[in-house]
């Protein structure tokens, strides 16, 4: 079936619904998207694209709107970031992206869900433990959201395969554990020209900054790169769930407006926190 | 004449936080390796230093009024 089936089925599917505020729109149910994805023979993203573009709204984004418009949703659905990390972080913020309607995730991970990842990693669970992180995200994502097309790199990003990993990518969210690896996403993205989100949490702490290629980047965070530690205060204080979570929301947040191509990001400055009195301060860097 | 200044230490640099942190008197051309140094923070966990939101270095002298905040470098993901 072609596409203009596509758009007569989208438009024989959508009803007429009213928000909140009264405003009318034309929504889409996901088991009507279901019926299209399958009769069409066309995938979620696709389905969820073409009804955006003809003004329907699938219904699971309708808590989007008006915060979002039609024409930003569709531009999060054509999107696509890479998640480098898929732990406290990522695995919050890939749930999140996934959710929001980011239609292509590429998750890198080369870990396995732990014990200790229990406290606070999204993904980590009493079935999952021993097993991939991004593969494990990557199944839970397709529950959540079948319109988002993940990529997953079950494996530690290296100089050497980190082009692949970030390669047309709209934004790089660092959610990884280690300066060394920070570094080598750093590389990466400045080679490729790609924005990078970056954020670290100790105990009650956490630091978020948004670093384009032509930025200083990290040495502003953490100094001399070359003889900079590898971890910081996280080795004494740990990493407390809400914390993560709250630090991987503004990541979120942050690589929303990056995508949008909105002002006011965190480019140039560095939002810390400390919930133990309740500080939040952002920074100038430069 | 003594300056005062409000001083705010994150994260594992909090125990090093000193009782009058919010009125903390200094000698006029105290920088902020002269604070790190009588407080005993370690001075590579100086890492990040601001005053008044804005960010400057070990060598950098206060101002009467300034708020320095130092924060320690962190990991955690």
């Amino acid at each position: 079936m072609t596409t203009p089936d596509l758009m007569e089925g989208l438009a024989r599917a959508a009803v007429d619904r009213l928000r909140a505020d009264g405003t009318a729109y034309r929504s889409l149910s996901s088991v009507a998207e279901r019926q299209l994805v399958r009769q069409c023979n066309q995938s979620f993203r696709r389905v969820e694209l073409t009804a955006l573009d003809m003004g329907i709204v699938p219904e699971r984004y309708t808590r989007n709107m008006a915060t979002l418009s039609m024409a930003e949703q569709y531009r999060l659905l054509e999107a696509k970031a890479c998640v480098v990390g898929v732990g406290g972080l990522g695995g919050s913020v890939a749930e999140i992206l996934a959710r929001l309607g980011v239609g292509q995730l590429t998750l890198v991970d080369g870990d396995y869900f732990e014990d200790s990842n229990l406290n606070r990693q999204r993904f980590a669970d009493t079935t999952t433990l021993g097993k991939p992180k991004a593969a494990v995200a990557r199944k839970a994502i397709a529950a959540i959201n079948p319109a988002v097309e993940v990529t997953v790199w079950s494996e530690i990003m290296t100089a050497e395969n980190a082009a692949g990993m970030v390669a047309e990518t709209d934004v790089a969210i660092d959610c990884l554990d280690t300066l060394q690896a920070r570094i080598v996403l750093q590389g990466a993205c400045r080679r490729q020209k790609i924005p990078m989100v970056s954020a670290a949490v100790a105990g009650v702490s956490g630091q978020i900054t948004v670093i384009y290629p032509e930025d200083e980047g990290l040495s502003a965070l953490y100094g001399d790169l070359s003889t900079a530690a590898d971890r910081g205060a996280e080795l004494t204080l740990g990493n407390l769930p809400f914390s993560v979570n709250l630090l991987a929301c503004l990541e979120c947040s942050e690589a929303v407006k990056v995508i949008l191509k909105q002002a006011s990001t965190l480019r140039g400055q560095l939002m810390i926190f400390d919930l133990a009195d309740l500080t939040f301060e952002t920074v100038q860097l430069a | 004449m003594t300056l005062h200044i409000t001083l705010k230490l994150f994260a594992t640099l909090r125990t090093y936080t000193p009782a009058d942190a919010d009125h903390y008197a200094i000698a006029p051309g105290t920088t902020v390796a002269d604070i790190v140094r009588d407080l005993n923070i370690p001075p590579k966990d100086a890492k990040l230093i601001f005053i008044n939101s804005i960010r400057k270095e070990l060598e950098t002298p206060l101002a009467d009024g300034d708020r320095l905040g130092i924060f320690p470098p962190v990991g955690g993901g």
